[in-house]
Parts: structure tokens; C-alpha cells; sequence
């Protein structure tokens, strides 16, 4: 009898979740004309789903990608990327690099006002170097700065940087944010920027919006800013909705009540082919500045020995991997730079799947004869390690339990140990006490990765975890961002991404895909290799599809 | 009666010192320590120096004795810090803001589970093993053991996009600001509805059981049966009689979920995008944010230790017995 | 021992619950042999593949046959709930009987144990555990016993209390029982009752909590499948890949049923007397 219950109960519950998945009645908010007017309006507003809080809002001391996103609309830098990863101005009008790469000099906009309406002038910008180098400041970017010896506002609108050596950085270091001298600089000099009200209800910037409204853990709100230097910008008011979870995020979508969001893999591939879906919204896809990669601690003797790292890269199929960790929507990398980028050298040593090879190599390296199990021996010893992963991440997950499965084909067995993050990082991985583990690089437009590869940043808080050391690789990485001749670097890097492949000192995975969807009633969108936002300024809606009057 | 609850009050104190500081070891030894960036990437910047900085803003160079004296003089004067996340904000400002949504939701789902479950437990106790009985047991238990983001995915494509009668998540419309006063009240409710209706259908179980059991042990008592044997309706003698003393457990139970009425479920806040204690805490572990953790530890502990001295000291003023054993035990 | 049979057989709804039991500890002891495919090998060519002949309950994100990872699966799930509550049960009966027995001191510093326990943030117990441990399905089980043991320990405590002052303990201890006696012979078995109560609800509360672990990405280290964790890689595919939620859900929904009526049906068949005692501990009961 109640078995009954229970199963037409779970027969309703079932028809629930079916209901569900047949497919999306268009639900009847507007249904946009496919050309509506392409005249640009000002209005409307546009409601993005952050994945999580934002943890302040003057970006210069925080670390997160959700504060960084909305710091863009608020801050500028004296240069930017534009759509094809060259540095133009933005607060900076014009600048003139001398040939020896040792003086940099920018001449500012005039009349780029603060959001208090102040003047920006050159003792902002002398104010926000001050402020990085301050060793009180809690920032993680004042690296970029180190090898500048001066900073001098010659006018208010003229800045000279004297760097003590060429420094390639040099001009994409002054990307970063500006921020207001006249109200910090007592915060600042405290090293109490994080209290400073700036941080949590009243930023002030020179950005295309003025910061309207945060409340913690639900949204942030900003507004057009009318007095913006490159001229208001068309779409009035920013929401961004903060929303924890993916799968709630598209149902948002569905029911139009965020316009733009971050799409999963999955959800971009198989949830929204049906019609309703791609009238109502844009897809776009580019490659992202992140790159999966299976590490290895080279201190282990095993690890040590080149033919075994490349035996791994034999083992694993990147094609399968990518098709299921990403269904797809990723690239091969060969190495630490992006395919498309001017740094990017495809003629390096491939791997492509060849488990045969895979296993001749770690026969050469030692490991020829099998227990019962089918595990590699050698001296006796059979071949196994950990595979660490960070937890909350799924995509690290699949990732390791793929490689799992290939490298179980060779005969070598893998555990897999998921943990959590800050566990992860401070007893395994700044520790160094890892075998391998799954992890990723957000890499910067500008190629110098001097921090990750040089053999001499292998202490606990730096980033050659692995314990790279490789001489020629050093000379390539000093000289690379030595000078600023872009064609010489070129030469540099590309000898650079030589080497790494024949060395495989990290096994590097794919780059992954960006997967932005977007209300199709915003005009103006352009997809570059830096993503779509990076001119959100100019994106408008024609007057007819205007969706929110009010604001 | 007095002395008692006296003696108790004023050993709160020393229990509450020795909780937290029990706590605050174990929490400062378990590994990792406070990080900042939570997305499981590292950018290719990183800056050896701002580690030891913020180790030392933090305090974390100091012995654990010391940081704990720091923080509890500081809390003596009801200091309870800042948070060590990069917003610094004081750990009250943190805690204040969330506090009400989750009370909020918490209290009205108690309401309506209890104000559900007696009727059900009565009901069911007093026809056990009959049809109502087992329908409504099978009915608690699957809300028991469903997931909750299943169910409130499923209600959110039900209600909110096929539908389209309710929002989805958050607490209030993006165009909240704009809206007239009445519309905004009913904007903040309809935001409410399907958290709660999920919170309600898993947590109805355990209270209808409870309730169920009490009322079926009470009901075979004898002064139930000479209840009946006076000759009273039935009707008096469960409503009246019966239902009083099977109530006793479930208001005792009640007090004792007066720590939990603080804290929320991580799963639903993240399913529903609620800004609630439960994501606080679960995001301030998992940064090691220690004066939140501390913080939230230091309030339900004291409501802790609240309810249980009222719960013993109902208990004693109601049952003689365990007020003589007590005293004799304490000899 | 007779009268205990005769009044559980007579309770239909808990015999089911009974043989639902011991039909999914048989099906979890024999997945291995009948696991129609290895349920940790990936397949990126059947990804999210819908039920079908091949793989009757589909496929799941990495490709692997949902059938055989929920049979291994319950291996886990259902250990989960025995250990577990196991544990937590034998702490509980031990520290509730001598805080009940002894009174006094004994008392109060098991009570602010409990205290301290029920304050104290599980979740971070468990990062620190299982950062310093190798997570294993024991390290798990272990902990959730370790931290479930409270309310156990009320019930029993609250039984000795009362219970010390009846008749038939002054007589035994009047003729010279020592306390062990006492306790193992007299006491502890009309505890029983509602420690089989808490057992009941703590099993699938265990199974439900293993599932809570999997969502926040600590448990069961991959590719290891327990009914929770497939629960949860199903959130992400709510809509395409309902199998993935619908049939660990449905797992888990018949287990905890089962142990409920099974458990309640054991309680009910016991002495009946029992369940006077057990209402006044009930009400007792903190």
C-alpha cells in the first residue's frame, strides 16, 4: 500500500524533472525583431550574473575574479588591450618610450574628471605607484613595479618613469587601476586600505560608471557615468546579480532574469540549441587566458627524468580529454602561451596520443617489468603516485580521472585525493609536499612568466612549485623581459616554448573557453581573444527593445 | 530551583572561556591558513612579500596563547574584529547583515512545520497503521530524503520558468528601488516562497515523527484510559488530556533548536542566491576566516548554553524526579 | 525472543522495509559480479547518454554506466549509515550511561562535552580531518560518527535518570548487584527503544549528510561513486541529464523509508511494556 504511494509519488516527481527538460516555451516577455533599429540609444539596463561576492571594491588590493569584473567599469588604467591585444591609451593620451627601454614617458588626457569631480592629474597616477610599492599596501601587483627607479608628475599631466634596467612590462604595468590621491592617500599611507570606505561604499574612479549600490552577497549597481571621457556610455545601469550557482544562473537565463552570464560547458553545448534560446540571446566563444595543466614535483626522482614526463604527455589524448572535460570547447596547448597570440610558436615538439610510445619511453627510463597487477616496476617498485585536485572545482576532478584511466593503460596507477584549496595550497603545494597534481595558470596578454619558470622562485610563497630549473630557460626568461623590442622577444619566446615542449615539466593540457551568452537586444558586442567586455561602454539597445525603463 | 540556575549562570562564563578556547586552538592547527583567492587558479603574479604582510596584520606570527588572549580581551569589550577577507569589515557588520534573512526564513519554517506536524502527528498517532498514517508517513520521509537542490531546482523550472508565477533567487527584483511600497513587500515574499517550501517539506519529518511518537506513547497511558472510563469524549480526552503531555518534548525540542535558528543551509542559500549565514560561514571556513568563525562560534554557544539551562530547569520544575536524582547525584 | 518475531512479522510495512534492507546489502556485497560495465572508466563518446538498453539507467558526465557506479555506490551509502551510526551510537551509549549513572560531576563534564561538540563547526572538523588524513570512506564514516554521537547520548542519559529511581534498580543494587550489572542487565535494555529511534532517523540522515559532503566537494575521493555523489554531478545537468538526480534520488528515498519502517517495526515488536518506559523517556529526552 504504501509502496504504491511511494511509487506513483516518485512517478509524479519524475514527471516534474521531465517537464522540465522538453525544451523551453519561449516565455512571452518581448520576442526582439532580428533586426530591430541599429541606432544607438542611451538606456536600458543590463543585469550580469556574477558567480561570486565581490570582496571590495578598490580592485588594487583584492585578488578575485568577481571584483575585477566590476572594477572595470569603475577604474581605468593609463593603457588598456584593445581587440587585438595591443596596448593603446586610456587615461594616458599619447607616451614615448626611449630606445634604451630605461624612460617611459606618458602624456595624460585633460579633462578626465573623478567620479567626485575632481581633476585627474599626474599626482594620481605618482599617488597609485606610490601606493603599490608601499610595502604596507596588501596587493599582490606590486611585482610590476619593482625595476621602476622613479616616478616623477614633470606636469599635471605628464608622468616620467625612469626604470633602473629594460623592463618589457614596463608599459602593460601601468594598466593598472588609478586611484583617486585626494581621498586615499592617508588610508594608503596607513597600509589600511581595505578600511577605507572607498573599498565598501563609495568608490571613486574615472570609469565609464559610478558606483550606485553593493549589497553584500546580492547584487552591485552602477550607473552611467555622463561626464566619461571616451563619452556616456549608452547603456544606463549595470546590475550584477550575485549568483552562487550555476545551474540557478540558466534558469535566470530562461526566465530572462539576468541578460548575461557565464555559461558551463554543458549548458552552452546541449542546453541552448533549441530556438527559443539562440532568438533570445547570443552566444559567443573565444579563448580564455587559463590553461589546465598536469604538474609534476621535479624534486621526485621519478618525475626528474625527462622521458618519463614526456611518456605522460604521449598517454594522455588531449582530443578526448578536451571532448570530456570541456565537451569540446577548448584548445590544445603546447605550451604556456595561447594559440593566436603574437608570442604563440606552434613549431614545438608534439605529443600526440601514442601509448605504445608512451611505454617504450618509461622502459628506457627504468620502469620494464610488471607486477601482478599490471603495474610498471622498477627496482621493485611499483609505479604509483597521488593526483591532488582542488576541491570545488569539477572540471580539475574530471581532469584528474581521466588521466587516471590513461595512465592506468600504461601501467601506472594513480590515487586521486581531492582537497580542499587552502588545505591544498599551504601543506602540499607551498610545502612542495605534492607528486602531481592538477591545477591551472591564468597567463597575462603580456608573455613574460619569469615568476612560474625561473629557477630562482622556488621558495614556499613563489611560483616555480615545481622546482623548474633549467639554465637556458632562465637565460631565455631574463632576456625576454629585458628588453622592449617586441620582434627580439619573439626570438626569446619562441625558443623559450622549444625547450618547455622538449622538457615537459608540466604536461600542458588546454586553454579553455570562454563561453559568454548575452540578451541579443545588446548591439555593439564584438568577440576578441580578451573576451567581450572589454568595450561594454559602447554596447547599446536600439529604443524599441528596451526592457527596463526605470533607472 | 534558584541556586541551581544560579550556579549554572555563573558557570557559563568559565564553560563559554573554555569552548572558545578549546575551539580556537583546534581551528588555528587545522591546516591551511587564510587565503585570499578562492578560484583554485593562480594568476602568474603572485608577491612573496603580501603573504608576510598579511600574516602580520592578521597576527597569525604571534603564539596561539597570545593571538587568544588578543581576541578574547577584545571580545570582553564585545570587539569581535575584523574579517581577515579582503573587504576587512567588521566581523559584526558581516554577521548583522546576514543574521536577519536567515532568522527570518528559519523562524517562519519552524512556524509552519510545527504548526503542520502536531495535527499530523496527532492525527497519524491516533489512527496508527491506518490509511491517513501511512500516506502521510510516506509523505515526511520523502521529503526527508529528497535532495533539497533537486526539489528546489524542480519548483524553480515549475514556478519560475514554465510558469513564470514566482521568481527565481535573490531576495528582491533587480528593479526592486523602483517599485511602489506594497509591490515591494509582495516582491520580498514571492522571493521567499520557494526556499521556505523547501526548507518546510524537508524538515517537516522530523517533527511529525516526534510528534507522532510522543502522542502514541501518552495515548496508552493509564490515566488516558481512565480518562475514557470517566466517560469524557473523545475528543477532550486526546485534545485536552493527551495532547499536553505529548507537547512537553516537542516545546523541549523547540528550545533546543534555538542554537540552530542562526544558521543556515549552505545548499539552499547557494541554490537560491540568499546571502545567509550559511554561506558566511561555509565561504569563511574554507578562506580560514577566523575572527567569522570565532564570531559565529562565540553567539551559538552562548544561545547553546542558554537553552540548555532552560531546558534543565523545565525539566525539573516539571518532572520531581529527576530534580531529587540531580541533588542526590551531586552529593 | 519467540514474542519478539511473532509481533514484527506481524507488522507488514516493517517487514518490507526489512527485505527492501537486505535486498540492497545483497545487491551492494555483489556489485562487482554484476556490474554490467566498470563503473570508473571513462567514455567521452557516451557522455550523458539517456537510459537505453546498454546503460539502463544512462550514462554520466565522464561517460561512465550509472547502473554500476550506483551498485558500487551503495556499498558506500550503506556503510555510511551502519558506521557511522554505529559509531556514534556506542559513543553515545557509553558517555550517556556514565553520565546518567554517575550524576555529579561525571555528568556535568559529559554534558559540556556535548555542549562543546554541538557548538563546535563540523564542517571544520571534517577539512581538518580529511586535509591530514587520507580521506577514505573510513575517515568519513568516522567522522560523522564522531560528530553524531550527541543526541544518542541525551536519550541514554536522560533513560538512566529516570530509570535510576525505579524499583527494580534499587532492588538489584539493594541486593548487592555491582553498577555493571546493573547497567548491562536492567538499564540499558529498555534504552534500547529510543536509541533505536535515533538510530532509525541517523542512518539515512548519515546517507544525506555524505550526499551534503559531496555537494561541498569534500567525501568520497574520485572516481569512487556513492549515491551522493552522483546526486550531486547531477545538479550541474538538472535538465538534461534527469537520471542522474532521479535514480540515486529514488535510492535514497527507498533506503531511508525502509530503515524507518524497519527500525520502527523492531521497536514496535519489543516488549510493549517498552513503549510506556519509552514514552516518559521521550518526553524526557533532551
Amino acid at each position: 500500500m504504501s509502496r504504491g504511494d511511494l511509487l506513483r509519488l516518485s512517478g509524479l516527481l519524475l514527471l516534474i524533472a521531465l517537464a522540465g527538460c522538453g525544451g523551453e516555451a519561449d516565455s512571452a516577455v518581448d520576442a526582439p525583431t532580428a533586426q530591430g533599429s541599429s541606432k544607438p540609444a542611451y538606456g536600458d539596463t543590463y543585469i550580469e550574473a556574477l558567480q561570486g561576492n565581490i570582496s571590495g571594491l578598490i580592485p588594487n588590493v583584492l585578488s578575485d575574479g568577481p571584483s575585477f569584473e566590476v572594477a572595470q567599469l569603475i577604474y581605468n588604467g593609463l593603457v588598456k588591450y584593445d581587440k587585438d591585444l595591443n596596448l593603446v591609451g586610456e587615461l594616458a593620451e599619447s607616451w614615448q618610450y626611449s630606445r634604451d627601454c630605461l624612460d617611459l614617458t606618458f602624456k595624460l588626457r585633460r579633462n578626465v574628471r573623478w567620479h567626485d569631480n575632481r581633476p585627474f592629474t599626474a599626482a594620481d597616477v605618482v599617488f597609485t605607484y606610490e601606493t603599490m610599492i608601499n610595502p604596507k599596501t596588501p596587493t599582490a601587483y606590486g611585482g610590476d613595479f619593482k625595476a621602476v627607479e622613479s616616478v616623477e608628475a614633470v606636469d599635471p599631466y605628464t608622468v616620467h618613469v625612469h626604470y633602473k634596467h629594460p623592463n618589457a612590462k614596463a608599459l602593460q604595468s601601468w594598466s593598472i587601476w588609478m586611484l583617486p590621491k585626494h581621498l586615499l592617500e592617508s588610508y594608503a599611507r596607513e597600509g589600511k586600505l581595505r578600511e577605507a570606505p572607498q573599498n565598501r561604499t563609495n568608490p571613486v574612479g574615472t570609469g565609464a560608471y559610478l558606483f550606485k549600490e553593493w549589497r553584500p552577497g546580492e547584487k552591485v549597481v552602477l550607473v552611467a557615468n555622463p561626464d566619461y571621457f571616451e563619452g556616456r556610455p549608452y547603456v544606463s545601469r549595470v546590475v550584477y546579480r550575485i549568483i552562487p550557482s550555476s545551474a540557478t544562473t540558466f534558469l535566470e537565463l530562461k526566465a530572462k532574469g539576468v541578460d548575461g552570464a557565464k555559461l558551463t560547458a554543458l549548458q552552452f553545448k546541449r542546453q541552448t540549441e533549441y530556438p527559443a534560446f539562440r532568438k533570445a540571446y547570443t552566444k559567443y566563444q573565444y579563448a580564455a587566458n587559463i590553461y589546465v595543466y598536469f604538474g609534476m614535483n621535479l624534486r621526485d626522482p621519478r618525475f626528474a627524468d625527462r622521458r618519463v614526463r614526456q611518456a605522460f604527455a604521449h598517454a594522455i589524448n588531449k582530443r578526448e580529454l578536451i571532448e570530456g572535460v570541456r565537451l569540446g570547447l577548448a584548445r590544445e596547448a603546447t605550451g604556456p602561451y595561447k594559440p593566436g597570440t603574437w608570442q604563440y610558436n606552434p613549431n614545438v615538439h608534439q605529443y600526440p596520443y601514442d601509448p605504445a610510445r608512451a611505454r617504450d619511453l618509461l622502459a628506457a627510463a627504468g620502469w620494464n617489468e610488471k607486477n601482478a597487477d599490471g603495474i610498471l616496476l622498477k627496482d621493485g617498485q611499483p609505479f604509483k603516485f597521488d593526483l591532488l585536485s582542488a576541491q570545488g572545482s569539477d572540471e580539475g576532478r574530471k581532469v584528474a580521472e581521466i588521466i587516471q584511466a590513461a595512465l592506468k593503460d600504461i601501467g601506472v596507477q594513480v590515487e586521486i585525493r581531492v582537497i580542499e584549496w587552502a588545505a591544498l595550497l599551504k601543506e602540499y603545494i607551498k610545502k612542495r609536499n605534492f607528486e602531481t597534481v592538477i591545477l591551472a595558470w591564468g597567463i597575462t596578454p603580456d608573455p613574460d612568466q619569469f615568476d612560474i619558470w625561473h629557477s630562482s622562485k622556488t621558495s614556499p610563497d613563489e611560483l616555480n612549485r615545481i622546482g623548474y630549473a633549467n639554465p637556458e630557460v632562465d637565460d631565455l626568461l631574463e632576456k625576454g623581459r629585458g628588453t622592449c623590442v617586441e620582434a627580439d622577444r619573439k626570438k626569446y619566446y619562441d625558443r623559450l616554448q622549444e625547450v618547455l615542449a622538449d622538457d615537459q615539466p608540466i604536461v600542458f593540457l588546454y586553454f579553455r573557453d570562454g563561453l559568454p551568452v548575452v540578451s541579443s537586444r545588446f548591439r555593439g558586442i564584438v568577440p576578441t581573444p580578451i573576451g567581450i567586455q572589454y568595450n561594454f561602454n559602447e554596447w547599446f539597445v536600439p529604443l524599441n527593445l528596451h526592457r527596463y525603463t526605470a533607472g | 530551583m534558584l541556586g541551581y540556575a544560579l550556579r549554572r549562570l555563573i558557570l557559563a562564563i568559565p564553560l563559554l572561556i573554555g569552548i572558545t578556547f578549546v575551539s580556537f586552538l583546534v581551528i588555528h592547527l587545522a591546516p591551511g591558513e587564510p587565503v585570499e583567492n578562492q578560484a583554485g587558479e593562480s594568476s602568474t603574479q603572485s608577491d612573496a612579500k603580501l603573504r608576510e604582510r598579511l600574516r602580520e596584520i592578521y597576527g597569525l606570527d604571534k603564539p596561539l596563547h597570545v593571538q587568544y588572549w588578543n581576541w578574547v580581551t577584545r571580545l570582553a569589550r564585545l570587539d569581535f574584529g575584523r574579517s581577515f577577507s579582503p573587504d576587512a569589515r567588521p566581523v559584526l557588520q558581516k554577521i548583522g547583515e546576514r543574521l536577519p534573512i536567515t532568522l527570518l526564513l528559519n523562524i517562519v519554517e519552524l512556524m509552519i512545520i510545527v504548526t503542520l506536524a502536531i495535527p499530523i502527528g496527532v492525527l497519524s498517532a491516533t489512527r496508527q497503521y491506518s490509511t491517513f498514517d501511512k500516506i502521510t508517513t510516506v509523505f515526511v520521509f520523502v521529503g526527508f530524503a529528497t535532495p533539497d537542490f533537486w526539489l528546489a531546482l524542480m519548483l524553480m523550472i515549475l514556478f519560475g520558468v514554465q510558469l513564470g508565477w514566482l521568481p527565481i533567487s535573490g531576495l528582491r527584483s533587480p528593479t526592486w528601488e523602483y517599485l511602489a511600497f506594497w509591490r515591494q513587500q509582495w516582491d520580498f515574499v514571492a522571493h521567499l516562497a520557494l526556499p521556505i517550501l523547501v526548507a518546510t517539506f524537508g524538515g517537516l519529518a522530523g517533527f511529525s515523527r516526534y510528534m507522532r511518537q510522543s502522542m502514541l506513547e501518552v495515548v496508552r497511558q493509564d490515566y488516558i484510559q481512565s480518562a475514557r472510563a470517566k466517560g469524557l469524549p473523545e475528543r477532550v480526552v486526546i485534545g485536552k488530556h493527551a495532547l499536553r503531555n505529548a507537547l512537553l518534548p516537542i516545546v523541549t525540542v523547540l528550545g533546543l533548536s534555538l542554537p540552530g535558528l542562526i544558521g543556515g543551509s549552505v545548499i539552499v542559500e547557494s541554490i537560491f542566491a540568499i546571502p545567509g549565514m550559511g554561506q558566511l560561514m561555509v565561504q569563511a571556513v574554507f578562506e580560514r576566516d577566523y575572527p567569522v568563525i570565532m564570531g559565529n562560534l562565540v553567539i551559538v554557544a552562548t544561545l547553546t548554553l542558554v537553552a540548555n539551562l532552560i531546558a534543565d530547569i523545565t525539566y525539573s520544575l516539571v518532572d520531581p524526579r529527576i530534580r531529587v536524582a540531580a541533588r542526590r547525584g551531586r552529593r | 525472543m519467540r514474542g519478539f518475531w511473532r509481533a514484527f512479522r506481524r507488522n507488514r510495512l516493517a517487514l518490507i522495509g526489512g527485505v527492501v534492507v537486505v535486498v540492497l546489502v545483497v545487491l551492494a556485497v555483489l556489485a562487482p559480479g554484476i556490474s554490467p560495465w566498470d563503473p570508473n572508466r571513462p567514455d567521452v563518446r557516451k557522455i550523458l547518454d539517456a537510459p537505453s538498453r546498454a546503460h539502463p539507467l544512462g550514462t554520466d558526465q565522464l561517460g561512465r554506466d550509472v547502473l554500476s557506479r550506483m551498485l558500487y555506490g551503495a556499498r558506500v551509502s550503506l556503510a555510511v549509515g551502519f558506521v557511522s551510526v554505529g559509531i556514534a551510537t556506542m559513543i553515545g551509549l557509553v558517555l550517556g550511561s556514565l553520565a546518567g549513572y554517575h550524576g555529579g560531576t561525571m555528568d556535568a563534564t559529559v554534558m559540556r562535552l556535548v555542549d562543546l561538540m554541538l557548538v563546535f563547526p563540523r564542517l571544520f572538523l571534517l577539512l581538518a580531518v580529511l586535509a591530514f588524513l587520507r580521506p577514505s570512506i573510513w575517515t568519513i564514516m568516522t567522522v560523522i560518527g564522531l560528530t553524531g554521537w550527541m543526541s544518542v547520548a541525551r536519550l541514554v542519559r536522560a533513560e538512566f535518570l529516570s530509570l535510576k529511581e525505579r524499583e527494580f534498580v534499587i532492588w538489584s543494587q539493594s541486593i548487592g548487584a555491582s553498577a555493571y550489572r546493573t547497567i548491562w542487565r536492567h538499564i540499558l535494555p529498555n534504552a534500547i527503544g529510543p536509541v533505536l529511534v535515533a538510530m532509525t532517523l541517523g542512518i539515512p540522515a548519515a546517507i544525506l549528510t555524505e550526499s551534503g559532503l559531496s555537494f561541498l566537494g569534500l567525501g568520497v575521493q574520485p572516481p569512487h561513486a556513492t549515491w551522493g555523489n552522483i546526486l550531486n554531478e547531477g545538479k550541474d545537468a538538472i535538465e538534461i541529464g534527469w537520471w542522474l538526480s532521479a535514480y540515486p534520488g529514488l535510492a535514497i528515498l527507498v533506503t531511508v523509508l525502509s530503515y524507518n519502517l524497519l527500525g520502527e517495526g523492531i521497536r514496535d515488536a519489543l516488549d510493549p511494556r517498552l513503549r510506556q518506559s519509552v514514552g516518559r523517556i521521550v518526553s524526557r529526552a533532551r
